[in-house]
């Protein structure tokens, strides 16, 4: 069993390979980059075990616990990334349940996470290559930690999948998922600072001693001295315990990895066992009111395409994690500005930013619609009310929003002389966005997570290509920003209020031709290319 | 009618086929489509009468779904025109999609709309008018028993209600010609009486629907035309009496198309379950 689940993840993997030349591409960037990294992490390690072993281990033991932690958390909010041993598919072979565990376990070290995880952990170990003891120690913990990455990662997925069987559940994790993974910038940059000041703070204190190493010692070690007693750190901390010669809190360590060891495997067990015998669905079904936006908009094509869009973006949380992303912004600002030196200022941003990122949401939104765009295809919906309808709703929206955020970046920034190139420049944004967009969407479609699977799923034959598309529609869209910013930038930064006014009327003027040129072309060629659009997305399937 | 189609390229076998028929509801001529090295369709010529219920019956991969795709306005044919009441599909699209109603197979729905939603939805862009969606939505919710899930979102709805909604959606604009992909699979019983009902009556008023479908003995039943496929080609067509002479249509279909295999077969098979 054990061989055969193993053969099916290399062939998997192996298939993927050979999956379109796009994805090789973008599968051999991967790994060479997740190659540099492990290699640059095992280099730094073994450096620092050969000047300092003692804080290497340190180190290692608190980044070794957050990658422990991450492997049982990640996956739970990633849902659906990795459905390749999903164990629902193997319900209707009668494979023995021990027998199942032993070959799910071990299939899930074939990946390309799982092989970086096993690579670098062995590779750490060699931090300790002075002492070979704590070395064997180190290897044993390492392969206790990828066992633990492993089968935690299992357990909790499969314990949690009632819960994530409910779709309404699923939907607001995947929602609530955006605010960690978008604050993870700021969070760095908040900790690298303080870890900064206390390494400085501290070699102030231990100057005698020198050396910043030990003032690093200083700061990490009462915190890795905590993780070490965790279960996400105990395997990584048994050299240090081997290095400092305290056999007891070896025997400790390693009593509460592998009792943690046991105790996941035991609820993947029985977690498992259930999921074999329960079948999926059932669960309660969502119900909406009445007619929604379309009692209230225009009885037309366009208010209908416009009602329905409103009604996704609330509603699809591929759309509605974009939105919940907007009220992040300020803060993520004001974290890095003030962490940065660079204070209220960096507020001004936010206003372009939200402009930009609510213009270019549309940008695929064919792509979004999947094949349910056929319906608009076979009703032969006129090119101009398709476009016009997903544009009304982010601009009747997306306007009074950016204007308020340009109020509150003046306002915190206090450059009130700043505002009218502020509008300029955020108003642009939008309608040059939405303009383009309303091209774009027309023209390229690209792979995008379908309807009910996560916004963080990388859909197959993306990557690349995506980029590509991305890149060249933010590039025009910058390019005819040009005028604006030629004069906001002085306006804002020299400061030249007078430039700023003028900012405003090429601002408004550039934005709206661009969005009603976008429009009307976008429609020209959606006409003439709708049925052709179908088959790109039927083809993503 | 204008034939805006680009002369074919190399030898390719030109049937004698007749000009499109103007009074039939669809006229299908020289369509071809070719996906990669795989000819789909290859050179289809097809009549569906007006005021027929018409079956479009084949064996998997036949080109059924490809066909119907490229005669309601979804996938371009490399070749061939379509004809809907005599109007150039692919030439004039606009006017000829007013007057079809289509069900395709295998295409999601918008599905974080509720039931009624959808309908209005589809109602409002076909250009119908506030009131008449609403009746018409109330109408169809009943017809196929939806009206107590009318604000469940379509997403959760199951594989049969979620068929019965596009198929819902399908009609609310009165088409003259409604085209149906596997419009019975995954409906129950009950529904699927039902919907065979309402699409009886619509014929017997003049409509014209054309359904595929792996169900002979259902096609024997409901439709007048039948038409069988194979390999892109229409390997026999006209009244289902007149296809399938004084055989079953199943019987007749097996002959046309083969691939019966008289071998023994997975003897084990037998084996095994008589030692259980």
């Amino acid at each position: 069993m054990v061989a055969q689940l193993v053969r099916l993840k290399l062939t998997l993997l192996a298939n993927a390979f050979r999956r379109s030349v796009w994805q090789t591409i973008g599968l051999v960037v991967a790994s060479l980059y997740g190659l540099a990294v492990l290699v640059l992490v095992v280099v730094a390690a073994v450096a620092g075990g050969t000047l300092d072993a003692a804080t290497t281990g340190q180190v290692l033991t608190v980044v070794g616990g957050l990658v422990i932690l991450g492997w049982w958390v990640v996956p739970i909010f990633a849902f659906g990334v990795d459905a390749t041993l999903d164990p629902q598919r193997f319900v209707t072979f009668a494979i023995p349940r021990r027998r199942l565990l032993a070959g799910l376990a071990a299939a899930g070290v074939v990946s390309v996470p799982g092989a970086v995880t096993a690579l670098a952990a062995l590779g750490v170990s060699f931090a300790w290559w002075r002492e070979p003891l704590a070395l064997l120690a180190a290897l044993v913990g390492a392969v206790l930690a990828v066992a633990l990455c492993v089968v935690g990662s299992r357990a909790t997925t499969t314990a949690l999948a009632p819960l994530l069987d409910s779709r309404r559940y699923r939907e607001v994790l995947m929602v609530v998922a955006v605010v960690p993974i978008v604050l993870i910038g700021p969070a760095f940059g908040w900790i690298a600072e303080n870890v900064e000041k206390s390494v400085d703070g501290a070699s102030v204190q231990v100057s005698v001693d020198g050396g910043s190493g030990a003032a690093l010692g200083d700061a990490v070690g009462p915190l890795a001295r905590l993780v070490a007693w965790t279960p996400f750190g105990a395997p990584w901390a048994l050299p240090s315990a081997v290095h400092d010669g305290a056999w007891g809190l070896l025997v400790a360590r390693l009593a509460v990895a592998v009792a943690t060891l046991a105790l996941v495997w035991l609820v993947w067990d029985r977690a498992l066992a259930r999921a074999l015998v329960t079948p999926r669905g059932g669960a309660a079904a969502g119900a909406g009111k009445g007619l929604g936006w379309f009692s209230r908009l225009p009885a037309t094509p366009t208010g209908a395409v416009a009602a329905r869009c409103a009604t996704y973006w609330v509603r699809d949380p591929r759309y509605a994690a974009s939105i919940a992303i907007i009220p992040l912004l300020p803060v993520m600002m004001l974290v890095v500005g003030l962490t940065s030196g660079a204070g209220g200022s960096l507020m001004l941003v936010v206003a372009p930013l939200v402009a930009w990122l609510l213009g270019f949401g549309i940008s695929n939104d064919v792509g979004y619609d999947s094949t349910a765009f056929a319906l608009h295809v076979a009703t032969g919906v006129p090119g101009r009310a398709d476009r016009w309808g997903r544009v009304l709703p982010v601009l009747v929206v997306g306007l009074p929003l950016t204007v308020a955020f340009a109020l509150v970046g003046c306002g915190v920034a206090d450059r009130w002389d700043a505002l009218p190139a502020m509008l300029g420049v955020s108003c642009g944004t939008l309608a040059t966005s939405l303009g383009i967009s309303s091209v774009v969407s027309a023209r390229l479609v690209y792979p995008v997570p379908k309807p009910g699977e996560s916004p963080f799923k990388t859909p197959q034959g993306a990557t690349v290509a995506t980029m590509v598309a991305q890149m060249a529609a933010m590039g025009i869209i910058f390019v005819l920003s040009i005028p604006t910013l030629g004069l906001a930038l002085p306006a804002i930064l020299l400061p030249q209020p007078a430039l700023g006014w003028a900012a405003l009327a090429v601002g408004a003027a550039a934005g709206t031709i661009v969005l009603v040129v976008g429009v009307r072309w976008g429609a020209r060629v959606l006409d003439r290319r709708r049925p052709e659009l179908l088959q790109q997305v039927m083809a993503f399937r | 009618m204008t034939d805006p189609t680009p002369s074919p390229g190399p030898a390719e076998p030109v049937p004698a086929a007749p000009p499109p028929d103007p009074s039939a509801a669809l006229s299908l001529r020289g369509l071809w489509k070719r996906f990669g090295e795989k000819v789909a369709v290859a050179g289809m010529d097809l009549d569906v009468p007006t005021g027929s219920f018409f079956g479009l019956v084949g064996p998997n991969g036949a080109g059924k779904t490809t066909s119907l795709s490229m005669a309601t306005g979804l996938l371009r044919p490399d070749f061939g025109t379509v004809g809907v009441h005599g109007t150039d599909l692919w030439a004039h699209p606009d006017e000829a999609k007013a007057t079809l109603g289509v069900l395709p197979d295998g295409v999601r729905l918008f599905d974080r709309l509720t039931g009624a939603q959808l309908l209005t939805y589809a109602g409002l862009l076909r250009g119908l008018d506030r009131a008449t969606v609403a009746e018409r939505t109330e109408d169809l919710l009943a017809a196929m028993d939806l009206v107590a899930d009318r604000d469940t979102f379509v997403v959760d709805y199951s594989a049969g209600m979620t068929k019965k909604v596009a198929l819902a959606s399908a009609m609310i604009h009165a088409p003259r010609v409604l085209v149906l992909d596997e419009p019975f699979e995954a409906v129950d019983p009950v529904s699927a009486a039902n919907i065979r009902d309402i699409l009886r009556a619509y014929v017997a008023d003049g409509g014209t629907v054309v359904v595929s479908s792996h169900v002979m003995d259902l096609v024997q039943r409901m439709c007048s035309h039948v038409a069988i496929i194979a390999g892109g080609h229409v390997l026999a067509a006209g009244t289902v009496d007149a296809v399938r002479g004084e055989q079953t249509l199943e019987d007749r279909f097996v002959d046309l198309v083969g691939g019966r295999r008289e071998s023994e077969g997975l003897a084990w098979l037998r084996s095994s379950s008589a030692s259980s």
